[in-house]
């Protein structure tokens, strides 16, 4: 059973690991719509799969965040990848399957999933 | 939605936009009385009387992307449909509280879901916002304080996954216990509506 006692074995393992990591190496910052439209379309589970994909391959440099909405409810649920220096690239009608693929080629690989943009939906 | 939780996290997302610093978050189920409680509570900036008479209006909002609001209708709707009740009380600069009342035996009282995602999601995300979560099942409860995780973990974020993780387990557990262990009543919920949302739409 859990208890609140063993945070302080999960906080120790934390502090050796967080001074590894490197300071401020182009962050990119993946921005989870979740308003009414966005939760009601399922973002819940896409959130939840980036948190989980990010921590599990252990991608120091990649900010998982969210946001209100993003203005298109009928392409929830929304991604965005925001780079530094790159143009934004907006991910539409998200599903949790999908969070490994954009994981991989695009935040690990640098590929842009196109067909998962709003780009190939919206044309 | 096809969960309570979901429209949890969603009138949350009104107190974090209210500016709230604490939020809190209740659930109390009576199964005697086949009823479940849910109260949303924040310490945000509030609404004025005329505000907080037309929020349950779909076509009022402050947001700027799109003309209607629609968590709170969806909210109150959720429970009126249950035959229970909804509340909600605001006050400019001091905050707002949400309580809605369902009635669990109605056919259309949809499934509290996974408060797991929902708790564990809302505390990451939100770093900077003191949770209380507290679920009750007849007067059987347990309670989860963020300031209390916080004064363990020193500068480890809460947003750390294995903090995550922990809280989803903690929660989850919890949850169980309270139940008695069993999960039955939930399950033959769940199983219910999951027979009925085969034919149904999403919301
Ligand atoms: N906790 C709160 N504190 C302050 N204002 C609130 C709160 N909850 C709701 N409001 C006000 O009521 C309006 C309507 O809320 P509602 O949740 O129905 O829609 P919305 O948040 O604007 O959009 P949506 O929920 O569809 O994403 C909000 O825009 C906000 O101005
Ligand atoms: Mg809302």
């Amino acid at each position: 059973m859990k208890t609140i006692e063993e945070l302080n074995a999960i906080r120790e393992k934390a502090k050796a690991t967080m001074t590894v990591r490197e300071d401020n190496v182009d962050v990119i910052r993946v921005v989870v719509g979740m308003a009414t439209c966005g939760i009601a379309a399922g973002a819940r589970p896409v959130l939840n799969g980036f948190m989980e994909e990010v921590a599990r391959r252990k991608l120091g440099n990649i900010v998982v965040s969210q946001t209100g909405c993003i203005g298109m409810c009928q392409y929830e649920p929304i991604v965005e990848v925001i780079e530094k220096d790159k143009e934004k690239v907006t991910y539409v009608r998200m599903t949790a399957d999908r969070v490994a693929r954009v994981v991989s080629d695009h935040l690990v690989n640098n590929n842009v999933v196109t067909e998962f943009t709003v780009g190939a939906i919206a044309k | 939605m096809r969960e309570l939780s979901l429209n949890i996290l969603d009138i949350a997302q009104n107190s974090i936009a209210a500016n709230a610093s604490l939020i809190r978050i209740e659930v109390a189920e009576d199964t005697e009385k086949g009823e479940m409680r849910i109260v949303i509570g924040d310490n945000g900036q509030g609404m004025t009387p005329e505000q907080t008479q037309r929020v349950t209006d779909p076509f009022y909002t402050t947001r700027t992307t799109r003309k209607v609001g629609m968590g709170t209708s969806l909210f109150k709707m959720a429970a009126e449909m249950t035959g229970g009740t909804f509340n909600i009380r605001s006050q400019a600069n001091e905050g707002t509280k949400v309580t809605a009342v369902f009635k669990t035996r109605s056919v259309d009282f949809t499934p509290l879901g996974d408060m797991n995602s929902t708790i564990s999601l809302l505390i990451a995300m939100n770093l900077h916002i003191d949770f209380i979560y507290r679920h009750s099942v007849d007067g059987k409860a347990f309670t989860l304080q963020t300031t209390e995780l916080k004064q363990i973990l020193g500068d480890v974020p809460l947003s750390e996954p294995d903090v995550v993780e922990w809280i989803k387990s903690y929660v989850g557990e919890q949850t169980q216990i309270i139940h008695g262990g069993v999960l039955h009543e939930n399950n033959r919920r769940t199983q219910r509506y999951q027979r009925k949302s085969k034919s149904n739409h999403d919301r």
